[in-house]
């Protein structure tokens, strides 16, 4: 029993991903007020290296070649076994298609209360969960002895759970992994992509209320007229309007760009944790309640057709 | 082929949410329920795999207001049993108390694959899909878009962030986390849903629903407020794109 | 054999075996395929079918809408009923000429006046002829495109030949003296003229040559009048007699053939609908009428027709064969094969080729019968069904919730009476698009504020309104429309009003004309336009404000067409005192916005030119005109995107006639 917070890292492809220096910064806040560390744990095959950037007072590196991609009976089985063995105050999983894949399974067979889509964690013991669509949230004491989390961007910044220095890394034992039930047989990649947009410094995004296909060319010119590039929520990738290389969101690209131009889009919570690292956000909408204009620097309450028009005129005649 | 899907109703977010007296709950007195998007995605898919590989699907959900609809548009889109889980609704139970409540009529009926849509946008305590999976001791793998059953096996699509797909295989049985069902959920008209309400039935099953210390407490419901708000450009939409040109001169776009 | 005894023998074989041929080819076309139809019903109203016979069928009544090719066609029917007598003469002659080869009709075959026109009528089928010809051969209009032309060009000879044979071979036996009442047949005498040099045996041969042309033309014609498009002249007298009497704007129930509503198969049309394809006649005045056709040539009602009959053909062959061998091939599939989806899914049901038909070819209620079936079948396009979804849930197209829809009254003062719980005298639907539509809201409030100035006493229904269903009927929605009207009956039952009123024409036409309200009162329904009318008229509303610009008017399609509203809406602009210029296409020729029959709700495609900025473009061509009238919220909102998309924001202005009213009050 310890008041440690453990962070499973999720990473793809020799690519540790952004929710888990989240939620190393999450456990930091965690613990802070307490004895605890903040533990990562790493599984994988020849991929200790990858621990070098994590800010965790320890690593525990478990090495097994069916770890070597993410199999969610293969995770379960080790850490059952590490949780079990440390007994952590909390473990703290993302919730997304790694982390919601073993959460489940792991709170019926550890008996642990699970707390899911949760945005914060405070060293007061506290977590707020974001709901409905972030609409709604919830907060409440983190279960003791020991929880289980699923954490979804929010309060914690990714760049909080970087390190400088490299942690200690410590090899843990696998346990047997015979008899797992699935496996992997290949990647899919994403259609070549003519442009990859979470390295563009200009982006222009349509959502729902481009309203249709053609109403696209009014956002294209736009981006040629200043120069960037044309990106969308996932109601229009969905409807095919926007290849898939052009979205941004939880399920598709975190962008970072100098300027993001958000057309018509509301700002819900899978688009908008792909955006808060934009330098300014720009919002046209015409609900004045939409929670883009929450994250937004400026914002109009003005209907996009009226406005591109004209700002595509007058970016033209700007640049000459 | 046998196959179960999960199907619960969650607050419809097109209207107003609010918080109830004792401010730790929703106010489901007025809340709207319409069926969770990912569920309505697994009935698909679940109808979509009987049609490809033949055998029976059969719908369960919990009892809440509304769920006769969606069970009879499921029939009418050729789902074979309709099972109302009575005594237990899905606005009152944690996810973990429902997926213990699924857990005895799933083993029942013995299904190769069980769907559920992948999560549900007011699941506190995380998936029912993937808490039954622990509890039925069967493999579970999320944010599932394609199933093909091969030689016994399951194929899947699993999505990843920027439109990476893992192609994985599964021994059945197993519960899968449904993120997409391979063509949109079809579109039923309302003549064939009145229809499969005379020639259908529901049947029901009473559960008493066991509360799990698993569930997290929730000590307060509210509505996030802004930390910040954009700074709100005004004038006609001339005049807006005049302010707007300002603006990327100033930061160095234009 | 004498020649008087071979021409005896040789007419009759050749009529019995023409006439043969005839029955056997009608037998097929139309006995053996309407039987396998669905029944019709009863017909009745037999003055008002008697009256329209004589009107449509006999003056040729819209015919005339294209003017020339009409009046053309004018003298060749009427010319085809008057010569028809000279061909029972031929007929009689030829069977009676063994006996008396010089064998006149009675009367028929006397008459002076008779043959006067008979004479004069020769010349003005020729004339109309060589005009036809000229058309098809070398003008070519857009309306053929997909047309028989090479049939026509044939049918058109054929006429001229037995024009031209008929005049030789009477010019000739007025020289030789064979013809009774020869002075009052100027022309044959010109023509005869031709031939007076030449000897009399040699104008009798060449006589004798110009009846076997005559005679041989019309009989191979007759055999081939069931084949192609001229069957029409056999089946226009039923169809134009058996019309739809219904109202244009009430559509028929649905019908549950095979288990399920709409039509799959061509054996679910009613016979009734069988005859109307094989009376089209190809003339494709509809296509020229069409905006789906004209925006994106995705749907002609004319090839519609045609391929439906070339359809029922093809399954007539099948259907033969079945009785003597087997099950027969299956053929093309009727929804997908034979009718495309898109081409179904393109028409805006504006009713333009309906109206425009000479022949009363009802294509509407097909169309909407084969989308209930495709409906049935989930063949919907994605955004359709999004719309279809939200229809069905919140009771709006735009996804918003039902309580929301009266939130546009917030800002009243005083409030509107809520007709749910007070009686009032008129109980104001106020439609979606005019509740919902952020950038429509603006004119309902105007819309109340007039109200409000006439002193009516009015109220809504707030958030116990629904969509009336309308479109959703016309996109095929059986199911979704009786769930809507259900529920909008319901709580009208439970108001206390005397009369509906509405901005929306397409609401109007279906509470007008497809509401079936409990208890044996039928309420009036009265239209925005026509309310104002009425108001202005009877001074309840005066207008102080003259407003003197020069305005052009759109007649919305379920207001016009569908309910022969006209009228009010004009003489409402000319007391606000506005001067009113027409487009080129106004009143029953008014071009569709494209938004109707659930198009707006469904995805665009490619387009050519959308109906909306077509509509705008002509508006814009007329000199001086700044602003563009009209009175459906659907129009003003297509419109005005079309002004945007266009570029023409500096041009022209798109208003809805309450704004005009309010200006003017």
């Amino acid at each position: 029993m310890s008041a440690d917070a453990y962070v499973v890292i999720e990473h793809l492809r020799g690519q540790v991903a952004d929710i888990s220096y989240v939620m190393l910064a999450a456990a930091r806040e965690l613990v802070r007020d307490s004895d605890g560390k903040v533990v990562a744990i790493l599984l994988g095959h020849k991929a200790r290296e990858l621990s070098t950037d994590l800010s965790a007072d320890e690593v525990l590196y478990v090495d097994h070649p069916d770890l070597k991609d993410f199999i969610p009976d293969a995770y379960q089985a080790v850490l059952v076994g590490l949780i079990k063995e440390h007994q952590p105050r909390a473990v703290l999983m993302g919730n997304t298609s790694i982390g919601a894949d073993i959460a489940g399974a792991l709170s019926v067979t550890l008996d642990l209360p699970l707390v899911s889509s949760c945005r914060q964690l405070t060293s007061d013991g506290k977590f707020v969960c974001q709901i409905c669509g972030g609409k709604i949230l919830a907060e409440g004491a983190l279960p003791e002895p020991a929880s289980l989390v699923t954490m979804t961007p929010g309060a914690h910044k990714a760049e909080n759970g970087r390190a400088t220095t490299p942690p200690t890394v410590t090899d843990a034992q696998a346990p047997s992994l015979e008899g797992l039930r699935t496996q992997l047989r290949k990647y899919i990649e994403p259609e070549a992509a003519d442009v990859d947009i979470s390295k563009e410094s200009l982006l222009i995004a349509v959502g729902r209320g481009i309203q249709n296909q053609d109403n696209i060319a009014l956002a294209e010119e736009l981006a040629k007229a200043m120069g960037g590039t044309v990106c969308g929520s996932r109601p229009v990738v969905d409807q095919g309007w926007l290849a898939t290389s052009r979205l941004v969101g939880k399920s598709g690209k975190h962008v970072k760009p100098k300027v993001y131009l958000a057309l018509g889009i509301s700002g819900a919570p899978e688009h908008a944790e792909a955006i808060v690292d934009s330098d300014v956000i720009i919002a046209v909408n015409t609900d004045p309640a939409a929670p883009i204009f929450d994250i937004a620097k400026y914002g109009a309450e003005v209907d996009m057709f009226d406005v591109l028009p004209p700002l595509t005129e007058q970016v033209k005649q700007a640049k000459g | 082929m046998n196959i179960a899907v999960l199907a619960k109703l969650v607050p419809d977010l097109v209207e107003e949410l609010s918080i109830d007296a004792s401010g730790a709950k929703l106010d489901t007195s007025f809340a709207r329920l319409i069926v969770n998007e990912f569920d309505d995605h697994a009935i698909e898919e679940g109808i979509l795999l009987k049609e490809r590989f033949g055998g029976q699907v059969t719908i369960l959900a919990p009892d809440d207001e509304g769920i006769d609809d969606v069970l009879f548009t499921a029939a009418a889109k050729g789902a074979n049993r309709l099972l109302k889980l009575k005594g237990i609704s899905a606005m009152e139970t944690s996810s973990h108390a429902l997926a213990r409540a699924y857990a005895d009529v799933v083993l029942e009926l013995k299904p190769d694959l069980v769907l559920a849509g992948v999560q549900a946008h007011n699941d506190l305590d995380g998936s029912v899909g993937s808490l039954l999976a622990g509890m039925l001791n069967l493999p579970y793998v999320g944010y599932v878009s394609g199933i093909s059953m091969q030689d016994g096996q399951a194929a899947l699509r699993k999505e990843y962030p920027a439109g990476l797909i893992a192609e994985l295989q599964v021994t059945p049985p197993a519960v899968l986390g449904i993120q997409a069902a391979e063509q949109p959920p079809r579109y039923v008209a309302v003549s064939k849903v009145r229809q499969a309400m005379k020639s259908s039935s529901i049947e029901e099953r009473t559960v008493a629903p066991t509360e799990s210390p698993a569930v997290p407490h929730i000590g307060r419901m509210f509505k996030p407020e802004a930390a910040q708000h954009a700074t709100m450009l005004a004038g006609a939409p001339d005049e807006i794109a005049e302010k707007l040109v300002k603006i990327f001169k100033e930061i160095g776009v234009i | 054999m004498s020649y008087i005894l071979a021409k005896s023998l040789i007419v009759l074989v050749a009529l019995l075996i023409a006439v043969g041929v005839f029955c056997l080819r009608l037998y097929r076309r139309l006995w053996v395929n309407l039987r396998h139809g669905q029944p019709s019903g009863t017909f009745g109203q037999w003055g008002t079918r008697i009256q329209g016979l004589l009107k449509f069928v006999g003056a040729q009544f819209r015919l005339f809408r294209v003017l020339l090719p009409g009046t053309a066609h004018f003298f060749i029917f009427w010319g085809f009923l008057l010569l028809s007598l000279t061909i029972l003469q031929a007929i009689v002659e030829g069977l009676l000429s063994f006996r008396d080869p010089h064998f006149v009709l009675p009367i028929i075959g006397t008459l002076g006046p008779l043959a006067l026109l008979q004479d004069l009528f020769t010349v003005f089928v020729t004339a109309a002829v060589l005009y036809d010809l000229s058309v098809r051969l070398f003008v070519n209009p857009p309306r053929y495109e997909g047309s028989h032309n090479a049939q026509a060009a044939t049918v058109l000879g054929y006429i001229l030949t037995i024009m031209v044979s008929l005049s030789v071979m009477n010019g000739i036996r007025i020289n030789l003296g064979d013809l009774p009442a020869p002075s009052w047949r100027p022309v044959s005498t010109l023509v005869g003229g031709l031939f007076r040099g030449l000897d009399p045996q040699a104008q009798f041969t060449i006589g004798e040559v110009a009846y076997w042309i005559h005679l041989g033309v019309v009989l191979l014609f007759l055999t081939e009048l069931p084949e192609g498009k001229h069957f029409h002249v056999v089946t226009s007298i039923p169809a134009v007699l058996l019309r739809n009497l219904e109202p244009a704007g009430r559509l028929p129930a649905a019908s549950d053939l095979d288990g399920a509503p709409g039509i799959g198969a061509i054996e679910n049309f009613h016979w009734r609908a069988m005859l109307d394809f094989f009376t089209c006649t190809e003339c494709g005045r509809c296509q020229d009428v069409c905006p789906a056709f004209a925006s994106a040539h995705t749907l002609s009602p004319k090839l519609l027709m045609m391929s439906l009959r070339d359809h029922l053909k093809e399954r007539g062959r099948t259907w033969e064969k079945q009785t003597s061998s087997g099950t027969g091939e299956s053929t093309k599939v009727l929804l997908g094969d034979v009718v495309s989806e898109e081409a179904l899914w393109a028409c805006t049901t504006c009713y333009a080729c309906d109206q425009e038909c000479p022949l009363f070819i009802g294509h509407l209620p097909l169309i909407v019968n084969m989308r209930r079936r495709l409906v049935i079948d989930g063949r919907v396009d994605s955004e359709l069904q999004d719309a279809l979804a939200n229809l069905g849930r919140y009771g709006n197209s735009f996804g918003q919730s039902e309580r929301a829809r009266a939130r546009w009254t917030q800002t009243l003062d005083p409030k509107i009476k809520d007709a749910r719980r007070e009686p009032v005298e008129y109980l104001w639907f106020v439609g979606d698009y005019a509740s919902y539509s952020p950038a429509l809201t603006e004119i309902t409030l105007k819309t109340a504020q007039v109200f409000q100035k006439a002193g009516l006493d009015f109220g809504i229904l707030y958030e116990g309104e629904r969509n009336a269903g309308n479109d959703v009927r016309r996109a095929g929605e059986e199911g979704l429309y009786e769930m809507l009207a259900e529920k909008n009956v319901g709580v009208l039952s439970t108001c206390s009003f005397e009369k509906i009123i509405t901005t929306d024409p397409h609401s109007y036409n279906t509470l007008k004309n497809e509401y079936g309200f409990n208890g044996s009162s039928r309420h009036p329904v009265l239209h925005v336009a026509e309310l104002l009318d009425q108001l202005i008229a009877s001074g309840a509303l005066n207008l102080h404000n003259d407003l003197g610009s020069k305005v052009t008017y759109h007649d919305p399609c379920y207001l016009g067409r569908y309910n022969g509203i006209y009228d009010s809406p004009r003489r409402v602009i000319r007391a606000t005192g506005c001067n009113l210029v027409e487009m080129p296409r106004h009143g029953d020729r008014a071009a569709c916005c494209g938004a109707g029959g659930g198009r707006i709700w469904m995805k665009e495609g490619e387009m050519l030119e959308r109906p909306s900025e077509a509509r705008v473009r002509e508006a814009i061509s007329l000199d001086g005109v700044g602003t563009l009238v009209t009175t459906c919220p659907k129009d003003v909102s297509m419109f005005r995107d079309a002004v945007k998309t266009t570029g023409n924001e500096d041009r022209l202005v798109v208003r809805d006639l309450i704004e005009l009213v309010h200006a003017a009050l």
